[in-house]
Parts: structure tokens; C-alpha cells; sequence
């Protein structure tokens, strides 16, 4: 296993090509402000949602669904055994969240009014809902994400009111989030004239809220994975196989209530003949849920992490699939409209994933996120510091 | 006037293309041709051959998708009929496009503080109503109060049935809408859009929306609940692990 190089950032490959992709995020932010959404975008009156909408928005919430589903596994079941990757996956939650907002300046047309729905309410509006609990779910995890910080620079304080109230903003967090992670399929119910049968359906919401767990789930393992390659911090296996398990659970349910519902509705045979939109739901279904399903139920197929990694950005994929295939490839095939995101559509969505990474990467590096760090500073077994609102004295701290 | 209307009667319309005209300089837009809805373009004529033009313009819904999608509400359904834009509460999230079942709204994609712009049934000519009625030549769009609209346009096809066909585009579309049409053939082989479903098309979004305040409600209580339940296992194993040292107390 490699070890851990935590005070340098390596000048590799990747560093470059991040380092490149915000120069151009900046660029188009430049054009973008000064010429309009039209001089950078291919959107139309007849595509008024893209690239921007479909992965920068509706993927990076569902992206960001480990946040709720593990802070309540261990503040509200008190499974403490998942524990150690409280923090990563809150942090995760936030970026993800932060990042969708910085997403929405570029893709509305005037951000600057953004915060209009706090005062002009709209309760029949599914995006009122979505942008309230968007915004409330933002600070919860700024509450949630706040012990980090706290415990950095040492004030136990604040971080021991912080600890009393968790609880509370986890029951608010994951309720908020059950809101929008189904509203954002809400959002696409009152277009029955423009989805492609395959992906339009009553149960959306049900449909989103499920496959953003799945997708939660998979980015969780996906980023222990890459955090071991490039921190050198291993998350105990014993804890991906479980949620391994987790995610068979939920991908079967998914798999179930998706396979249900297209038989319900009679869109089945939609699949025959093999058009570009068939293509496009077997691999969603197929390679993003159906064999990662399969092999992550097999226990000999679990014990490698990097088998599970892979299997887990199969489900990742396939959830990206399943948005964008609802935001584009569905609308599109109802419509008869062509949309292709222009290069600085691409540009924008990659930098933003960029600028995450590197926020990701810089905070691993200045806070106390990973456990690993606490056992290398003191070999105890009780010093593997409590997330969130856990034991205030984490390794580093804890000396003088 | 209770509720305004606008009746197009596609089989009197001689494509002259008056209304375009007329609705252009009403809204202050430079005279051009109009070939489809854009930032500049709230009507434009279709022509389907024989001498058969159909105009577009908004539908005015009585309950329209833009105005119960927007956020900010706004767009607004007025009292007195036509679906209504205010550029200084949008955020320009677009979502109105989208849900438009008749493809109307346009944006202003070239400009850095864009709008959403579309036909407001000349809401700044008040009582005069929309210049689009007023300078037809062939008498294709009247206006007028809805209910008396569509008792003309029954009227209509009463008197002449060989001359129309029996269907009021508008009346049930997508809940009904203030912006009625008649003509010579089905109103989906005229080319207007085909729209399945005669339930409001907002009550498909408030199915979901309405179940907001249980699952917040429902959901709080099941959560608060199971921590209650787990912590409570937690607290009985603490105190029966204080057997052997009390260091956890």
C-alpha cells in the first residue's frame, strides 16, 4: 500500500489537466456574464435545459446523497461501525452541494436574483421546493461539516453545542433531503408531451430519491477508494462490503420499482426496435444497475476494493445515465429537437468536477478528515476520532 | 371585461399577415418576418397549403404550466385572462419553457440580464385589448370575454358545419385555455400541438408536491423516533457494561 504523502500536492498528469480545465471554467465565466448563456451554450427555445441542468445540477445533488444516508445511519440508528467515513462523505455531501450552486450561477440567467424564492413563494412550484430545501440543506451541512473545522482550530466550545444539537440538523438533513432528492424527478412530471416513454413516469420522484442512494452509496465507496490511492488512508474493508450490501438492497429496489413501472405503463416494447433510446436505457439499466447489482452481491467479488471500486463507479455511471437520459436523451427523442452541449457546456460541467477534486484534495489535506490521521499520532484504538459531534479530541489536537 | 379572450377563426384568415405586423409595433419590436416564436416574435403564421394559415400565438391556459412551475412567480394567470411576465422577479431558470405544453415562451439568450418573452394579449394597451384582434382585416381573431367567445364560436360551426370542423381547440386543451381556436380540420392536422391530457397539467406536479408536508411531518417523526429507540439500546449496553468499569458514564 502506498503511503501517505500529505504535504505535497504531486505535479502529475492530473494536476495539470485540473489546472488547465478551471484556467477555461474561468474563460467561459468571463464569456458567459459579458455575451449570455447563448454565446456559450447550445440551448434553444426548444432546449432550454442542458448539460448544466441535467449533470452539474441533477447529478451532483444525487451525487452528493451519501451525505444524508450515512450521517443517519450513525447519528439516528447508531451503527457506529460506519463511523470513520462520517466525514469524508459529509465532506462529499458539501462540495457536492456547494458546487451545484455554483453550477446554477452559470446555468440561470440571472443569478444575481437567486434568492427569490425566500421571499416570493411559489408553494405549487416544484423548483420553489427544490431551491428552498437546496438552501436549508446547504447550511445543515455547513453545521455538519462545521466539527471539522472547529476541532481545527480548537474550539471545543462551540464544538460541544455543535455536538448537542447533530442530532437535530441530521433528522432536518435527511428529511430535507428526501424532499428534493424526489422533487428533482417532480420537477420533470408535468412533461408528459416531452419525455420519451422509457423515462417519463408518475413514479419519478420515487425513481430519483431511490437511484440517489444507490448513486450516495457508490460515490462513497468510489471516493474511499481513490482518497487510499492518493492519501494512503485505507477505509476498513469491513465497512465497503457492508455498504456493498447496502447498495444490493437498494439497487434491487430500484431495479424492481423501474422494471415495474415500465411494465405498468406498456413502455417495454418502446425497447423494440433497438433506437438510439433503447441503447441508451440498457446501459443505464443494464451496465449502470443490473451487473453491478449482480456482482456485488457475489461475496467473492466484494473482498477485492478495487473490484468493488469499479463496480461502484458502475453505479455511478449509471445513475449520471439516468439523468441525463431524462434531461436530454428523453426529451429529445419526444421532441424530435437535437441538442449536443457545446465545448463550453463540457468545459463548464468538467471544471466544476475539477474545482471539486482540488477542494476535496486541499481540505483532506488541512482538516482532520480521515481516522488514519488520528492513528498515526496515537496508536489507541478509542483515539479513532467520532465524526461528527463524536469524541472532540482528535489525534492532532489532543497533545498539549 | 370579466375574462379576455382571443378566438382565431382559421377559416376566414387570408394569410396577410396584418397581425404580425400589428404585433410587432405593439411591442415595440422592429418590423420583420415572422417565422416561428422568438425574443422578437410572440405570433406568427403557419401555412398549410389551400389558402389555410394558422396562426400561433400564447394560449393564455386558464391553468397554465409556466406560472405554476416559476418559483418566483413570475409569470401570473390575471383575472382578466392573459398569462403575464415579471422580468424583475425571474431568476432565469427556464423551467417555464420546459413546461409549456404548447412551446410558446422564448429567452433572450444573447443578452446578460436575459428575459423570458412571449405574448401578454398587450396587457400595456389595457381595455383596448390585443392589437393583433384589432387590425385583422378578415375578421380571424376577434376578442372578447371567454364565455361569450366560445358561445360565437358554437354559433359558428352551428351555422356553417360544412364550412368547420366540430372541435374548439382551447376549450378543454390542457384544462382550457383563453386562446381559442376554429377551423376548417382537426386542430392536430391544422399543426397545433397535440396535447394527450385535458387535466391540468400543474395538478401532475401537485401530486407529488402535495405529499410535502407528511413526508416532512411523517418523516420527523420516524426519525426522531428511531434515534430514540437505538440510543436507548445503547444507553441499556452502557449501563450494563458499567459491571466492570464506570469509565463510560
Amino acid at each position: 500500500m502506498r503511503e501517505a504523502n500529505d504535504h505535497t500536492v504531486r505535479l502529475g498528469f492530473w494536476t495539470v489537466v485540473s489546472g488547465f480545465l478551471l484556467l477555461a471554467l474561468g474563460i467561459i465565466a468571463v464569456i458567459r456574464f459579458t455575451r449570455g448563456i447563448g454565446a456559450v451554450t447550445n440551448l434553444s427555445d426548444q432546449f432550454p435545459w442542458g448539460l448544466w441542468i441535467g449533470f452539474d445540477v441533477l447529478c451532483g445533488v444525487g451525487l452528493a446523497a451519501g451525505g444524508f444516508a450515512i450521517t443517519a445511519t450513525v447519528h439516528i440508528l447508531h451503527l457506529d461501525d460506519f463511523k470513520p467515513i462520517v466525514r469524508p462523505t459529509v465532506l462529499t455531501a458539501y462540495l457536492g452541494y456547494l458546487l451545484v450552486i455554483l453550477g446554477l450561477v452559470f446555468d440561470l440567467g440571472k443569478p444575481w436574483n437567486i434568492w427569490h424564492p425566500i421571499i416570493m413563494w411559489n408553494p405549487h412550484s416544484v423548483m420553489f421546493e427544490v431551491g428552498w430545501c437546496v438552501m436549508l440543506y446547504t447550511t445543515v451541512l455547513t453545521f455538519e461539516f462545521s466539527p471539522v473545522v472547529l476541532e481545527r482550530f480548537r474550539l471545543h466550545k462551540l464544538l460541544g453545542m455543535v455536538k448537542t444539537l447533530t442530532p437535530v440538523a441530521v433528522v432536518l438533513g435527511v428529511i430535507l433531503s428526501t424532499l428534493h432528492q424526489s422533487s428533482l424527478g417532480s420537477l420533470f412530471l408535468i412533461l408528459p408531451h416531452k419525455m420519451h416513454p422509457l423515462w417519463y413516469s408518475p413514479l419519478l420522484p420515487v425513481l430519483f430519491f431511490v437511484s440517489a442512494l444507490a448513486a450516495g452509496l457508490g460515490m462513497t465507496v468510489v471516493e474511499s477508494f481513490f482518497s487510499r490511492r492518493v492519501f494512503g488512508r485505507a477505509i476498513e474493508t469491513q465497512v465497503l462490503d457492508r455498504l456493498s450490501r447496502a447498495s444490493v438492497v437498494v439497487l434491487s429496489v430500484y431495479l424492481l420499482l423501474r422494471l415495474r413501472d415500465l411494465h405498468v405503463r406498456d413502455a417495454l416494447r418502446t425497447l423494440w426496435p433497438l433506437t438510439g433510446e433503447a441503447w441508451m436505457f440498457i446501459a443505464e439499466v443494464g451496465l449502470g444497475v443490473a451487473l453491478p447489482l449482480v456482482l456485488l452481491a457475489s461475496e467473492r467479488f466484494r473482498r477485492s476494493p478495487g473490484r468493488l471500486a469499479w463496480a461502484h463507479g458502475a453505479v455511478v455511471l449509471g445513475f449520471v445515465f439516468h439523468r441525463l437520459n431524462v434531461a436530454v436523451t428523453s426529451i429529445e427523442a419526444a421532441t424530435g429537437q437535437r441538442y449536443v452541449p457545446a465545448i463550453a457546456e463540457f468545459g463548464v460541467s468538467l471544471g466544476l468536477v475539477a474545482l471539486g477534486m482540488w477542494a476535496f484534495v486541499l481540505a483532506c489535506r488541512f482538516f482532520p478528515i480521515f481516522p488514519e490521521k488520528a492513528k498515526e499520532a496515537e496508536p489507541a484504538r478509542d483515539a479513532v476520532p467520532a465524526p461528527i459531534g463524536g469524541t472532540p479530541v482528535a489525534g492532532a489536537e489532543s497533545g498539549p | 371585461m370579466a375574462r379576455r379572450a382571443i378566438l382565431v377563426d382559421v377559416t376566414r384568415c387570408v394569410g396577410c399577415g396584418a397581425c404580425c405586423e400589428g404585433c410587432q409595433q405593439s411591442n415595440g419590436h422592429p418590423p420583420h418576418e415572422a417565422r416561428g416564436f422568438d425574443e422578437q416574435t410572440f405570433t406568427y403564421l403557419v401555412d398549410r397549403g389551400n389558402d389555410v394559415y394558422v396562426r400561433r400565438l400564447c394560449m393564455h391556459c386558464e391553468h397554465p404550466a409556466c406560472a405554476s412551475v416559476c418559483p418566483v412567480k413570475a409569470l401570473e394567470k390575471t383575472p382578466e385572462g392573459p398569462v403575464i411576465y415579471h422580468a424583475e422577479k425571474c431568476m432565469g431558470c427556464r423551467y417555464c419553457m420546459m413546461a409549456c405544453p404548447f412551446g410558446v415562451p422564448s429567452y433572450e439568450w444573447r443578452s446578460s440580464s436575459p428575459r423570458v418573452r412571449k405574448c401578454e394579449m398587450c396587457r400595456h394597451r389595457g381595455e383596448k385589448g390585443p392589437m393583433c384582434a384589432e387590425v385583422c382585416p378578415a375578421g380571424a381573431t376577434a376578442t372578447g370575454e371567454r364565455e361569450a367567445l366560445i358561445a360565437e364560436a358554437r354559433a359558428r360551426i352551428e351555422a356553417d358545419p360544412a364550412t368547420y370542423h366540430p372541435a374548439i381547440y382551447g376549450l378543454a386543451e390542457a384544462g382550457g385555455t383563453c386562446t381559442l381556436y376554429i377551423g376548417p380540420r382537426d386542430p392536430v392536422e391544422l399543426g397545433l400541438p397535440r396535447v394527450e391530457t385535458n387535466v391540468p397539467l400543474p395538478e401532475l406536479t401537485w401530486r407529488a408536491l402535495r405529499h410535502v408536508p407528511d413526508v416532512a411531518m411523517f418523516g420527523g417523526v420516524l426519525l426522531g423516533g428511531l434515534y430514540w429507540l437505538t440510543r436507548r439500546k445503547e444507553d441499556v449496553a452502557r449501563v450494563e457494561g458499567a459491571r466492570k468499569g464506570r469509565g463510560d458514564a
